[in-house]
């Protein structure tokens, strides 16, 4: 039997007010020449700003703190643009032909029932999705490849290996040497460079304020960038469904300026206990915990549940884990 | 555990649920019911010569829309019991266990037991009659597809009240899904049904592909055919070539489950991946599937009460096809997430994007088919007319979930939730709807009642925009699908209560539609025309419902729109043509076997779900047998009588 699995996770409630701290200070990086996007944007963001008025920082999608979340919503503006060019003709097409074209008697409008064909129109109406799909089709490309690329090149990146267990989420920190269980703290500005995996179902790492999600899968390692701009506490979830338990799979992540992210590092290592490998076992059973911190971690965790027997096919990928495969005991 | 003694496990009947214990309750009332009037009305044999043994396609088709509706209402109390624990943060209404049961069956249902028999539904009702068919291409072989989805089905249901549901998701992803963390009997029961029911589904297939290409009447070019049966050909094509990639995954994953093989499985050199590509190589064709066919009737149904013709009738027939090719292509974009490089993730978003361009253009003919006509508001046409925006902003979020890094945003959330529910019940469950207000007096010689139709359409379309709207919100707000709770303090409450409510709207639409149903069986106005809404294609050149076969005499077809041009000429006063003599006309006979083995199939099926292999093994033998028999049969048609068809076409009035 399960324990925990009550209605109330309290702990794991983020702190929404945290959400709308100050900026500490403007955004920048590689990926800030978009102005074109951002004034076809405008439009569309005022409307969505009516559409939430007054709990419009609720829309996290709509609320990046970092680099990877804005392309991803500038993308997501511009995409709104393009097809409300299309539901809002149509709409008002359809409403004025199925009013003008009733039947009723003596509607003077006229009566055509053997016309339908038109190369005119037919030309007009293949066309327009055609243009649609290829100004969309463009930027998708370039956001897609520019994703996979770390948002900042200035800094020198941070690399978080998250493991999906059931049903908690463990962050270690190959270069710190610590860990920490449903929470994992970054540095601002700085480029996050997430290596997730899962020792369990395969389930989904998603923190909406930060970026898009990505899977975290048993015998895989796989990237995503991320990157906060600004200091916060983030919510993020599991997005895909791991058991039972999957429901209480939140977690924060907690941005600070460098200098208070050295300084959690320094108190985890001082204060906490070390993950051993039996502590992992504990782990890596179905249940609940609540937030956890490890001073340390027994070495190789990461490595050897990755390779477990069904790795063969990511070894080609294991250059992928750069440094932190150095670390690995197995 | 023996292998060949039936072994039961503790939890055989599903305990300790009192909405368990309802259904086993009225599961046992309902059948003691049906026994007792079928025995009291004497009504056995007619049953088993009139239903269970028919091969005409008409009661085939009535057959399958009965089981689309029974399975609409199951798949509906899912629904109804989801949004009812989503209605408020942390209720306590359903425990993890048995949400995850349900969103399980609620999604498999809708899709392969609610669209696919409803889609087949339409496809044996009016596919023959509106080629001049005197049936399909194989008539057995319908029977034994229908009966393949009926025990599949049943067998499906059976999970719930024995040995438990499957829990994994409607896409029971290993590892998951896989013995590891699933061993319960619920996944096997998912397995096998999904694997039987896709047997009749690829038969099917094969069927309409065959009954279309070789059976239209003479004249009947395909560039005169009816749409409807255009869209049932291109949906028939993506069957056969997609089903085989579902059958193959459905059967790895069950030989890990049952023989403890190793193709999906997290270690020993499994990949679970492998599992997710070969679904999704089916799963995304067969959303195209079920709504190409939509697309067919809207087409039917905007011309035939504009009183227009089509417009853009190539154009149409053009992008259906264009479709169904594309479609192949597409299946990485649900899970664009899940570590594509970015040149695969471009690749397939284009795609995706580029199904937009001939759905647009669909939607453009359909408009232009009213402009310049006379709209007339019936009932299907008032579907027909609710699918366009539903369908215009249901394949725009299409196409913004199509980009790559914007999927990132929406994957698994309930925006996603919001976009599949609205293309696949503004597409495919408002043209099924549309189908069945429009060819209901084919099928039952009376109409349904408008002003019931209208009160279940108006709830059911406004039920959809309240339930799902907010749900494109709660997913830009971060809320994921599958989570049986949810904390108070995200702002998400205030949507999903609307969302709840909406979901009600449309289950008491449902049950509007139902009492139309129940309503008009006594009192709808009869058809004696066999043409009650002045239709263009063959089908309503017949009387209603069509005698049993079809056709006294095989039109011969010189346009497109048949029936419409051959009233024209008669009101032009055109020479009639002089009839054909009557000829003996050849019909197959009915059969008690697709019924028998397909019954076979399910108790199989039922042995493999708990691992008892005899019995699996002997039903295997049956089926052998069966099909053995069959290939020994010669007697398997006869002809009707001159006589019989005059004295037949004299009582329906027809001359």
């Amino acid at each position: 039997m399960i324990q925990g699995l009550t209605h109330n996770d309290h702990d794991r409630h983020y702190d929404a007010s945290a959400l709308s701290q100050p900026s500490h200070r403007p955004r920048q990086g590689a990926l800030r020449a978009r102005k074109t996007t951002s004034l076809l944007g405008l439009g569309v963001t005022a409307g969505l700003s009516l559409l939430t008025t007054g709990c419009g920082e609720r829309y996290l999608v709509f609320r990046p703190v970092g680099p990877v979340g804005q392309v991803e919503k500038e993308l997501i503006i511009l995409s709104i643009i393009l097809v409300l060019a299309v539901i809002i003709p149509v709409s008002l097409l359809l409403w004025h032909i199925v009013w003008r074209y009733r039947d009723v008697p003596g509607n003077p409008a006229p009566y055509d029932p053997e016309w339908s064909e038109s190369h005119v129109l037919e030309v007009i109406w293949w066309g327009i999705p055609i243009v649609i799909v290829g100004v969309l089709g463009a930027f998708t490309v370039r956001d897609t490849f520019l994703l996979t690329k770390p948002p900042e090149r200035t800094a020198a990146p941070l690399t978080v290996q998250v493991t999906s267990l059931n049903w908690k989420w463990l962050f270690q920190y190959p270069d710190q040497k610590i860990a920490t269980v449903n929470y994992c703290e970054i540095p601002t500005n700085r480029p996050i460079q997430f290596i997730l995996s899962a020792n369990g179902p395969m389930n989904s790492f998603w923190v909406p304020q930060l970026g898009g999600q990505e899977y975290a899968m048993p015998g895989m390692a796989m990237r995503l960038w991320l990157q906060a701009d600004r200091s916060g506490v983030y919510y993020g979830h599991g997005a895909n469904f791991t058991g039972r338990g999957f429901a209480h799979m939140a977690f924060n992540v907690i941005a600070r300026p460098r200098a208070e992210f050295d300084g959690w590092v320094r108190q985890v290592r001082h204060s906490a206990p070390v993950l051993t490998r039996v502590g992992y076992q504990s782990l890596v059973q179905s249940n609940l915990v609540k937030p956890m911190a490890f001073s340390a971690y027994a070495p190789g965790i990461f490595e050897s549940a990755l390779l477990k027997e069904g790795g063969m096919y990511m070894k080609r990928d294991l250059t992928m884990l750069g440094r932190s495969h150095s670390h690995s005991g197995t | 555990m023996s292998t060949f003694l039936p072994h039961f496990p503790a939890t055989f009947i599903v305990t300790g649920d009192p909405l368990i214990y309802g259904a086993e309750v009225s599961i046992v009332l309902a059948t003691v019911g049906i026994l007792f009037v079928l025995t009291y009305f004497k009504k056995w044999g007619w049953l088993w010569r009139e239903w269970l043994t028919t091969v005409d396609h008409k009661k085939i088709g009535v057959m399958y829309l009965i089981a689309a509706l029974l399975m609409f209402f199951r798949g509906g109390v899912d629904a109804m019991l989801m949004r009812t624990q989503l209605m408020r943060p942390n209720m306590g209404f359903l425990q993890a266990e048995h949400y995850n049961q349900i969103f399980t069956t609620h999604g498999t249902i809708m899709i392969l037991f609610m669209a696919m028999p409803f889609i087949f539904a339409m496809f044996n009702v009016a596919v023959p009659l509106q080629i001049g068919a005197r049936d399909v291409a194989f008539p057995y072989l319908n029977a034994v597809s229908f009966w393949l989805f009926f025990f599949a089905a049943m067998l499906f249901n059976l999970s719930f009240v024995i040995g438990g549901s499957p829990d994994a998701g409607w896409v029971s992803y290993p590892p998951l899904a896989g013995l590891e963390f699933d061993r319960g009997p619920g996944e096997n029961f998912y397995l096998l049904s999904l694997q039987i029911t896709g047997i009749g589904s690829i038969a099917t297939g094969i069927n309409f592909m065959a009954t279309i290409l070789k059976m239209r009447a003479p004249g009947m070019t395909l560039m005169r055919m009816p749409l409807f049966s255009w869209s049932v050909l291109a949906s028939s094509i993506l069957i056969i070539f997609a089903f085989p990639a579902l059958t193959v995954a459905l059967a790895l994953l069950l030989i890990d489950r049952l023989a403890g093989a190793h193709f999906f499985t997290m270690f020993q050199g499994g990949n679970p991946m492998m599992y997710i590509n070969l679904f999704w190589i089916w799963g995304h064709p067969e959303v195209y599937i079920v709504i190409l066919p939509a697309f067919g009737i809207f087409s039917e149904v905007v011309s035939t009460f504009s009183g227009k013709r089509i417009f853009g009738y190539s154009s149409m027939v053009a992008s259906l096809m264009t479709i169904s090719v594309i479609s192949y292509v597409l299946w990485v974009h649900h899970f664009f997430t899940m570590g594509a490089g970015p040149g695969v993730n471009s690749f397939f978003a284009v795609a995706t994007m580029c199904v937009g361009i001939p759905t647009g253009v669909k939607v453009f003919n359909w408009l232009f088919t009213m402009y310049r006509g006379r709209i007339r508001f019936t009932v299907p046409m008032l579907w027909a007319i609710a699918f366009i925006p539903i369908f215009a902003i249901g394949g725009a979020t299409g196409v913004m979930l199509a980009a790559a890094p914007a999927d990132y945003q929406y994957h698994n959330s309930f925006f996603l939730i919001a976009h599949f529910h609205q293309v696949l019940i503004g597409g495919t469950v408002f043209g099924m709807l549309a189908g069945m207000y429009y060819w209901w007096p084919k099928m039952f010689g009376h109409m349904l009642n408008e002003r019931l139709g209208r009160w279940a359409f108006w709830l059911f379309n406004i039920g959809f925009y309240v339930t799902f709207f907010p749900q494109y919100l709660l997913g830009l707000m971060g809320m994921t699908r599958r989570m049986y709770t949810y904390p108070a303090n995200m702002g998400w409450n205030t949507l999903n209560f609307i969302s709840t409510i909406g979901a009600y709207v449309m289950g008491i639409g449902f049950i509007v539609l139902v009492l139309d149903v129940v309503y008009s069986i006594r009192f709808g106005e009869r058809d004696f025309t066999g043409d009650p809404w002045n239709g263009r294609t063959l089908e309503w050149s017949l009387p209603s419902p069509a005698p049993h076969y079809n056709f006294a005499r095989i039109p011969t077809v010189t346009s497109r729109d048949a029936w419409w041009t051959s009233k024209q000429e008669r009101v032009r006063g055109d020479a009639p043509m002089k009839l054909e003599p009557l000829q003996p006309i050849h019909m197959p006979k009915s059969s008690g076997r697709p019924f028998i083995m397909s019954a076979i199939f399910f108790i199989g099926g039922f042995g493999l779900v708990f691992n008892w292999y005899a019995l699996g093994f002997l039903a295997l033998l049956g089926i052998l047998i069966s099909l053995l028999l069959r290939s020994l049969e010669y007697d398997t048609d006869y002809y009707v009588p001159v006589e019989e068809v005059e004295h037949t076409e004299a009582a329906l009035g027809r001359a």
